[in-house]
């Protein structure tokens, strides 16, 4: 039998999962079919938001540059689409796409790579340059976005269409909002299952105290590579659904202040958790649409909500819905 | 007329130089000493040109409203570290990551609410108007000059007090090992109390300065925050030399870049493709100069701690 | 999960009729998405405050409807302009929609109003894209072409025999268009052209590349606080006096004047409207403008003013009937109101066919800035795109 916190938690996630099916109808049945929209970018945020809690939660590796591979992820797929819609073919005499079983793929290759190589770098830094330093390539990435002149520069790329996939019709809200879910929830069970195995212990081993993970002769270094690299693929996989979304893909997606803000659904959500960051990201957004339609001021209440958080040092959302603190 | 380009790009390479400078001080001097990620910096520069832009029209004299609003700010920043910063020195660097960022949303939101979301234009005053010939036949704008100095002056007298008086020799204390120098009988909160203060103006009179040069308004504290973070870490945290350095090695880097960039690109491409694309690297420039200092030296040119 | 969101999609479809965002009867909903922070919020606020003054002046209805306008900032951010633009469409609900300032972001919504069939209004933003291959049967621009107050600078710059001008710009498409549109007219050397990231403040880099190019004349669009920043910036430079400085009145325009102060004095610019233009229509919405907001209407005032009396003609033409689209884009085609700028009619893309004349900027009796019509230069100008037009 499972012990009385994990069922509390699994009563809790499967609460959860019902309430997520049942939103659209419900929706709808209130007139407010707009939100359905909203909540299918509830569930990509939260998607980044979990990839970040991959390195950050289990790993301990404070990441402050996660929009990028977001960024990557949106690019893929505004590119993939830019040159479908103008009939230009892409270097090497490669047409576009708007295929989703092409282009999403190699959105999570790319922004995979792009992990790769800014973690390759980054992970010989610890602490506060680590965190300044994915900020910097962040940055750079962003500036860089904004030099492609060919695809619109700083104003990014406006889609026509969102990606085919099969006999699915991708426009359509409901469509696109279960399919959202249901990869959400794929790789949040991947996760969790990761979190438990043998890869999961050792980054858990590695934040907690790496030098003992090196002496008992774990090559530390590349299990942390390994993480971020897996992350920011899952998070370039966010950015080519989010690009679907809003029909959009700009440097926009890769500023600070959006890496910023996905530190802050982690930690908001309950760090280390998984769950905890997908319920800071459906937490942040929420908050943020509410206090919107609420009074123009909105963001001094957020700011003063999100300070109080930091100063009264919960465990966060999940931690308080779970009953249990760090997950394992 | 080589010659008159590089002496005029240099001059404004210097001025961008000593506006970062001015945030970087105080950046380093919270970071090293106090160990805080402090995102809110920006918004003390914010609020100090906001302050000279009201105080200066309201005694109708832009220097008398500079002056007002430094120490204006810096007692806005002791109030802050003494109501949330003082509760966030023991916490992981992402509570105090959370906390500045929920603080930057208010500062923003309370300056929308008193000043507006339309930016406020500030003009230099009538004295400081006009140009001077820095050599024969290059003309320099006198204002640009002046903040060059006062940036330098205050670094000057920044490496004096550090050196010379008992805050600096407790300021230096605390940098090194906090723990030590509470049990050697540094009174540490109040310390960092005087710390967060003077950090906040100086970057009260970096905001005052630059309103001038660019326009007062909401949000324009985020833009120079990250550089001035990357300043600090090239520099060194914690190291007021090491800020310096690295916010002129900065501001150059970035003049030079933007001047000499579109120039070389424009041969190989439309000039509205070659701007772009320089405007692109010019700015990937510093961040790429950040990553290659770290490279060489991990903990920053000056840096002692990691 | 297909069945739940197969029956969902059903009740969805039967709860849609019922929504209550739909406008009431009688009623008819504007999106204002303008721009109203940052660099670029004085024409966004130009616009908004015209648009409610018209709608005011008007009873608070267009074309006898009770008229509701929903605000929203667009930030001058692209991204920021398409979500809010969705909201608008799916949301809000809006029957028109206009108020954008910047052509980029212009082009970043208008498919989802295209394709909600909802029809936009420029009051200002008119890409050349939109004049001729992308050319939209919702898109009406109140205002002119891009490229058109440029065109006349460059007519006016090549007739006064400057051989050597440098360009400068933000790098957005408006300000191609604006430089091409220049460089139609204008036949002589360009001694630099120079695009500057868009919203950039600092002007002193550029300004010393410009001093060391040596040119004959400068000409600039710079708009909002852009160009407040770069005429002072321009004048502490020393450059004021010693290189003759023209530009669109864009650069040179009432909501930013005040804060350029002397600076801006005598400079010469062209538009397709002034303070001081001799029509009745004119004299009532300026007049109307100061009394309501205490200061003196811009040329962006002057086209969301004319937009909102578009809309006005075009809704009462149709009778009120919003539902119909090929009606209504049929009355907004026959430009059916009174402009303020006296003459106005829709070429085949949409686009205005309308004179433009030099203006200078002068300081009158109660010490306000303000531009003053100088010449004629373009009699009833169309663009140069509505040949590409296929609509």
């Amino acid at each position: 039998m499972a012990p009385a916190p994990e069922l509390r938690r699994r009563l809790a996630l499967a609460v959860l999962l019902l309430a997520a099916l049942a939103l659209p109808p419900v929706l709808a049945a209130l007139g407010q079919g707009y939100y359905v929209g909203f909540a299918a970018r509830v569930l990509i945020m939260a998607m980044a938001a979990l990839s970040l809690d991959l390195v950050m939660g289990l790993g301990g590796m404070v990441s402050f540059g996660h929009a990028a591979f977001l960024g990557i992820g949106a690019y893929v797929v505004g590119i993939g689409s830019w040159h479908v819609f103008e009939g230009v073919p892409l270097p090497f005499g490669l047409a576009g796409s708007e295929n989703a079983l092409v282009v999403w793929p190699l959105a999570m290759l790319a922004a995979g790579l792009a992990a790769l190589g800014i973690g390759a770098v980054s992970l010989r830094t610890t602490g506060i340059h680590f965190i300044m330093i994915t900020l910097a390539f962040a940055q750079m990435l962003f500036y860089l976005a904004g030099g492609l002149k060919t695809y619109g520069g700083d104003d990014g790329i406006t889609l026509y269409s969102r990606s085919s996939l099969g006999g699915l019709n991708l426009s359509d809200p409901f469509t696109f909002y279960y399919l959202c879910l249901g990869l959400l929830a794929a790789v949040l069970a991947a996760f969790l299952r990761l979190a438990d195995s043998r890869f999961g212990m050792v980054l858990k081993g590695v934040r907690d105290n790496e030098r003992r993970m090196r002496a008992l002769g774990f090559p530390t270094y590349r299990y942390k590579l390994a993480a971020f690299t897996l992350s920011g693929a899952v998070c370039g996989l966010a950015g080519a659904l989010l690009a679907n979304a809003s029909e959009f893909a700009g440097p926009a997606y890769m500023g600070w202040q959006r890496s910023g803000e996905l530190l802050v659904m982690v930690v908001l959500g309950g760090m280390g958790s998984l769950v905890g960051a997908v319920l800071g990201a459906a937490a942040l957004l929420i908050l943020e649409e509410a206090l919107a339609g609420l009074t123009q001021h909105w963001q001094l209440l957020l700011g003063a909500l999100l300070l109080l958080l930091a100063l009264s040092a919960r465990r966060g959302l999940w931690g308080w819905l779970g009953g249990g603190g760090r997950h394992g | 007329m080589i010659l008159q380009l590089v002496i005029e790009q240099g001059l404004n390479g210097l001025q961008f130089g000593v506006t970062l400078f001015l945030m970087a001080a105080g950046l380093t001097l919270v970071f090293g000493v106090m160990d805080v990620i402090h995102l809110s910096h920006g918004s003390f520069y914010m609020m100090g040109a906001f302050l000279t832009a009201s105080l200066g029209s309201r005694f109708d004299s832009y220097l008398i409203g500079l002056a007002l609003a430094i120490p204006a700010v810096a007692l806005i920043g002791m109030a802050v570290e003494w109501i949330a910063i003082r509760r966030l020195y023991q916490r992981q660097h992402l509570d105090q990551v959370l906390a500045t960022f929920g603080l930057i949303m208010i500062f923003n939101e309370l300056v929308r609410m008193v000043w507006g979301s339309q930016p406020i234009f500030l003009s230099p005053p009538a004295a400081l108007a006009g140009t001077v010939e820095v050599l024969p036949g290059i003309p320099y704008p006198l204002f640009r000059l002046a903040i060059l100095a006062a940036g330098l002056a205050v670094a000057v007298l920044l490496a004096v007090m550090i050196r010379r008086t008992r805050l600096g020799m407790r300021l230096r204390a605390g940098a090194s090992d906090r723990a030590m120098a509470g049990a050697l009988g540094v009174d540490i909160d109040r310390l960092f109390t005087i710390v967060f203060g003077l950090g906040a103006g100086l970057a009260a009179l970096a905001g005052g300065m630059a309103g001038t040069v660019l326009s007062v308004q909401v949000g324009m504290g985020e833009s120079i925050l990250i550089l001035a973070f990357v300043v600090v870490v090239i520099g060194g945290i914690g190291s007021i030399k090491g800020a310096l350095v690295g916010a002129i090695l900065v501001g150059l880097v970035d003049t030079l870049a933007r001047t000499a960039l579109p120039v070389a690109l424009r041969s190989a491409m439309a000039a509205s493709q070659a701007d772009s694309v320089a405007a692109s690297l010019s700015s990937t420039s510093v961040y790429l100069l950040m990553v290659l200092v770290l490279a060489w030296r991990p903990k920053g040119l000056y840096g002692a701690r990691t | 999960m297909m069945r739940v969101a197969a029956s969902s999609l059903v009740l969805a479809g039967l709860l849609a009729a019922a929504s209550p965002a739909w406008a009431e009867p009688g009623e008819v909903k504007v999106g204002m998405l303008t721009t109203l922070s940052g660099p670029g919020s004085s024409l966004g606020v130009d616009v908004r405050d015209a648009f409610n003054l018209a709608v005011k002046t008007l009873g608070g209805k267009l074309g006898g409807l009770k008229a509701t306008v929903i605000e929203v900032d667009d930030q001058q951010k692209p991204d920021v302009a398409k979500d809010a633009a969705t909201r608008l469409i799916e949301k809000e609900k809006v029957d028109f929609a206009t108020g954008i300032i910047f052509s980029n972001l212009m082009l970043a919504v208008m498919p989802g109003f295209e394709r909600a069939q909802i029809h936009y209004i420029s009051a200002n933003a008119s890409p050349s894209q939109l004049a001729g291959k992308q050319c939209s049967p919702y898109f009406f621009s109140a205002a002119y072409q891009n490229d058109n107050q440029h065109e006349a600078m460059g007519h006016y710059v090549q007739a006064k025999g400057f051989k050597n001008v440098y360009l400068m710009a933000p790098n957005y498409p408006a300000g191609k268009d604006g430089l091409n549109g220049f460089k139609r007219f204008y036949g002589g050397t360009v001694a630099g052209e120079v695009y500057t990231t868009v919203n950039q403040l600092d002007y002193a880099a550029e300004l010393a590349s410009l001093r060391a190019a040596n040119p004959d004349a400068v000409y600039v669009f710079y708009p909002g606080g852009m160009g407040v920043n770069f005429v002072k910036q321009w004048e502490q430079a020393g450059l004021k006096g010693k290189i003759p400085l023209f530009g669109p009145g864009f650069t040179f325009s009432e909501d930013t004047l005040a804060a350029m102060g002397d600076a801006a004095l005598g400079t010469l610019n062209t538009a397709q409207w002034s303070p001081d233009l001799d029509n009745a229509q004119n004299k009532k919405f300026v007049a109307d403008f100061e009394a309501a907001y205490g200061r003196l209407p811009s040329v962006y005032a002057s086209q969301a003013y004319d937009a909102a009396m578009l809309m006005d003609s075009a809704i009462r033409k149709v009778g009120g009937k919003l539902d119909d689209k090929a009606a209504l884009g049929k009355a907004l085609m026959a430009a059916d109101f009174k402009s303020v700028r006296g003459g106005f009619r829709f070429n085949t893309n949409h686009f205005p066919i309308q004179d433009f004349f030099l203006r200078e900027v002068v300081k009158d009796a109660k010490g306000r800035y303000l531009n003053k019509k100088i010449a004629p230069i373009f009699q009833e100008r169309g663009d140069a795109y509505a040949g590409e037009c296929r609509m």
